[in-house]
């Protein structure tokens, strides 16, 4: 038996501690050890994205990162977008008003690798969003629909000033 | 995965040493090639030795004619470098386009190198620039680094430390991917340096990266598209998979040489 290891993560502003084996993915000590359910196991494999959270700010597949990597790091997960009211992001409104998600097995990656692009590029055109969500599969929209909410909630859909607050932070 | 175990020294000295130590140790250097070989049992390490907390092996430096990149730089930080894109817009283009942003974040340029993936992107841009590998121990010439599909001349205990690219006079890098991983079915970078012209190919060889000196001297006489078209690779060296046949593949490099001789800034 190898030694585990004591490991800290702050998962949506909470620090949480627990022991992990070291070949234990980022996906599955947040999923299993601390029963953070947002970020979905899908290939496994680092294909799909849809494990896809955000590590100190920038979007990671946390399949493909060891939990003892993320030891002290800060974990968002597209369930921390929201206010803590329960007032969804203009990032998650604009999804729920482009009718960007049928099943929503993507979504809280596609939302992740969504709010790093608009860190980095608040004002992205359409090439733009589809380079940033290249590395996140979705099998139900054609994309059309995601691509469009995240236009408009970068404000670069059609016309307007950007609504998503703190994307430039 | 097998179990191992896992280290996260605080310095290149105590990596080294874990290096040295450890039954059958390998570097973690952004795990983006290494999780996926683990989770498929392809590899059975006795320890990790993680170099994400060794903050001195990441940065990007210009000075005089060169720029040096620390072995654990994201190729995420490569691709926005404002002094990459001033003096070797080719290797930021090529930064930018390894895999998704998120593989970008984690992949590091030495990790790349280390691992020397026949379609990895990195070893051409290294072979072609004549880029010099700094490590623990001593100075590796580009020519030297790559000793075919997955092996160079890296020794067990041995850790990259910076890679030193020199300015070229002009650079393309230029990669048929594969559509579905990104990963070059064929890539060319052309590059005229001060020390001349270089054509490396990644993503077909059997033996991994590998110069086209026919081109090159084709090349140095007259730097055109038309110089080379007539340059053909050796069908029997080339990888063949159901991606693409040696034969397509041959023919490809002489297409993307061509491309990026026409793109070279």
């Amino acid at each position: 038996m190898k030694s585990e290891l004591d490991i800290m993560l702050t998962v949506d502003g909470a620090e949480e501690r627990t022991t992990v084996e070291p070949r234990m993915l980022l996906i599955q000590a947040l999923r299993e050890k601390l029963g953070v359910k947002g970020p979905h196991i899908g290939c496994e494999s680092g294909r799909c994205g849809a494990c896809t959270v955000l590590v100190n700010g920038e979007a990671v597949k946390s399949c493909m990162m060891l939990a003892a990597q993320a030891d002290g790091a800060k974990i968002t997960t597209a369930a921390g977008l929201a206010a803590e009211d329960g007032t969804l992001h203009p990032l998650q409104q604009a999804f729920h008003e482009h009718h960007a998600l049928q099943c929503g097995y993507c979504t809280p990656g596609m939302l992740c690798a969504a709010m790093d692009l608009l860190k980095t590029n608040p004002k992205p055109n359409e090439n733009d969003v589809r380079q940033a969500l290249r590395g996140n599969l979705c099998r139900c929209t054609g994309y059309q629909h995601i691509v469009d909410a995240v236009l408009s909630a970068a404000g670069t859909l059609g016309s307007g000033a950007s609504a998503v607050k703190g994307a430039a932070e | 995965m097998y179990q191992f175990d896992y280290h996260r020294p605080a310095s290149l000295k105590e990596a080294s040493e874990l290096l040295k130590n450890c039954d059958e140790a390998k570097i973690l250097a952004g795990g983006q090639t290494l999780i996926p070989t683990l989770k498929q049992r392809l590899a059975m390490p006795s320890d990790l030795v993680d170099l994400g907390a060794l903050k001195e092996l990441s940065f990007i430096k210009a000075e005089g004619d060169a720029i040096m990149i620390g072995a654990a730089t994201p190729h995420a930080d490569v691709a926005v470098n404002a002094d990459v894109r001033k003096h070797l817009p080719s290797l930021a283009k090529l930064a930018e386009g390894i895999g998704d942003p998120a593989v970008r974040h984690k992949g590091t340029i030495g990790g790349s190198l280390a691992n020397n993936d026949p379609s990895a992107d990195y070893p051409a841009a290294v072979l072609a620039l004549d880029a010099k590998i700094h490590t623990t121990k001593r100075l590796i010439e580009a020519d030297e680094f790559f000793k075919g599909m997955f092996e160079t001349a890296l020794g067990d205990d041995e850790i990259i430390t910076e890679i030193t690219f020199p300015h070229p006079k002009r650079a393309a890098y230029v990669k048929f991917p594969n559509p579905a991983s990104r990963y070059a079915m064929v890539g060319v970078f052309v590059a005229e340096t001060p020390m001349g012209i270089r054509v490396a190919v990644t993503g077909a060889g059997q033996e991994g990266v590998f110069r086209v000196k026919e081109m090159e001297e084709a090349l140095a006489k007259n730097w055109s598209a038309d110089a080379i078209s007539g340059i053909k690779v050796p069908v029997e060296n080339m990888l063949s998979d159901l991606h693409g046949d040696a034969e397509y593949r041959a023919h490809l490099v002489t297409v993307i040489a061509k491309r990026a001789v026409a793109a070279a800034i």
